[in-house]
């Protein structure tokens, strides 16, 4: 368990390097990825892989919005290295070396599970961007 | 009158070039279709142009002012991932809009912008990519004594990947072989006794080089509304997928 906090902590800053993201942002990247891969860890055990992602990239958006608004940086920043751990880019791999092995069934089932991943966190960032609006402009009306 | 119109028509083309420079930054740099969209019409705004227009897919950028000025069109061939220079663009464009900035150091920061190289040496970043490599072999349930092969290896992938590009200009190509060779190192680790599973070790080191944040972004751009955009980015980053699967499957069926 800590050291899966450990390592999702560096593997989520480490990738904010190879993407050239400012200095002064890797801890909090770091931070949105441990963050996400531990409710992910969490929410799998229990629920569907897709809907452990949905919800890990909601709260990863939500904390980028939120840092984002205090270091007023872009929220692309932040919330690359949190979906980062959760991005099914080793399933999209995964499908591509079925296709090559002549296993079409599995690389199907494999290629289709991405997808659905990806949409999920997709579906899972615009969520948390409307949540910050309609939290923006609760803010200003008061 | 005259010399009044014609002065405005000359600002105006060097306003059409600013929001165009900040555009290609920004798309070159891996910033989202939108977001592209978004800071350039909000830049034009700001400099007396409230109606201004873009489209942007991943290859190419129009701008037009919907006035008598001329569309103007950027191609962009290469594309990378580099937060630091979407961060700063953003930065210049609210500044602008705050009126912080005028738009000729507006053109003179986005040069600057334009012309920095990458934040890190390729040293730092190969590290972070051993980095990754190792760490993400032990999130995907692979053992410690795995992570040590997948340090190297991952390294190695990545650095042969850099290198490869710059010696071929296909990308896909210097895809194939890193993952090539990831295959090849990781089954010889394993052989020789000094990483257990193989597949928790590949699947580790392939991810600095996987596509997985395309695949995202382009289902992202889908969703909203950003059809061509969404469809390019689906393409490279299955043709990404598909030439690190064949480096890995050629590895498994060679032995």
């Amino acid at each position: 368990m800590i050291l899966q906090l450990i390592t999702s902590f560096i593997a989520a800053s480490a990738f904010c390097v190879l993407f050239n993201a400012p200095v002064r942002a890797l801890l909090q990247c770091g931070f949105a990825g441990m963050i996400g891969w531990m409710l992910y860890l969490q929410l799998d055990d229990r629920w569907d892989t897709v809907v452990a992602t949905f919800g890990a990239t909601v709260v990863v958006g939500v904390i980028s919005q939120f840092f984002a608004r205090s270091f007023k940086m872009p929220v692309i920043i932040f919330s690359v290295g949190g979906i980062i751990p959760l991005v099914p880019g080793g399933l999209a791999y995964d499908a591509m070396r079925k296709f090559v092995e002549n296993d079409n069934n599995q690389g199907i089932q494999f290629g289709v599970q991405a997808l659905l991943l990806s949409g999920a966190i997709a579906a899972g960032l615009v969520l948390s961007e409307v949540l910050g609006q309609m939290f923006r402009r609760k803010n200003t009306s008061e | 009158m005259d010399s009044t119109s014609n002065n405005s028509n000359t600002t105006a083309h060097d306003i059409i070039d600013l929001c165009l420079l900040a555009g290609k930054i920004m798309l070159q740099s891996g910033a989202e279709t939108y977001r592209v969209e978004d800071t350039m019409s909000r830049m034009a705004a700001s400099l007396g142009f409230p109606g201004a227009h873009s489209y942007v897919t991943p290859t190419v950028i129009m701008f037009t002012t919907s006035r008598t000025e001329p569309v103007k069109l950027f191609r962009i061939a290469e594309r990378t991932t580099d937060l630091q220079k979407v961060s700063e663009v953003n930065d210049i464009s609210r500044r602008l809009s705050e009126r912080q900035l005028t738009a000729a150091e507006a053109r003179e920061r986005l040069g600057t912008v334009d012309d920095a190289a990458h934040a890190y040496p390729v040293w730092l970043q190969t590290l972070a990519a051993a980095l990754t490599g190792a760490c993400f072999t032990v999130m995907f349930k692979g053992s410690l004594w795995d992570a040590l092969p997948s340090l190297l290896i991952s390294g190695v992938g990545f650095a042969a990947v850099t290198y490869l590009h710059r010696l071929v200009q296909i990308r896909f190509f210097a895809e194939f072989i890193a993952s090539f060779l990831i295959g090849l190192l990781a089954f010889f680790s394993v052989k020789l006794g000094i990483g257990q599973e193989m597949d928790k070790i590949i699947i580790g080191c392939v991810m600095p080089l996987v596509p997985g944040l395309l695949i995202t972004n382009a289902v992202r751009d889908l969703m909203a509304g950003h059809l061509v955009s969404g469809l390019s980015k689906g393409a490279d980053a299955f043709l990404t997928a598909f030439a690190i699967g064949t480096g890995i499957g050629l590895v498994l069926s060679l032995f």
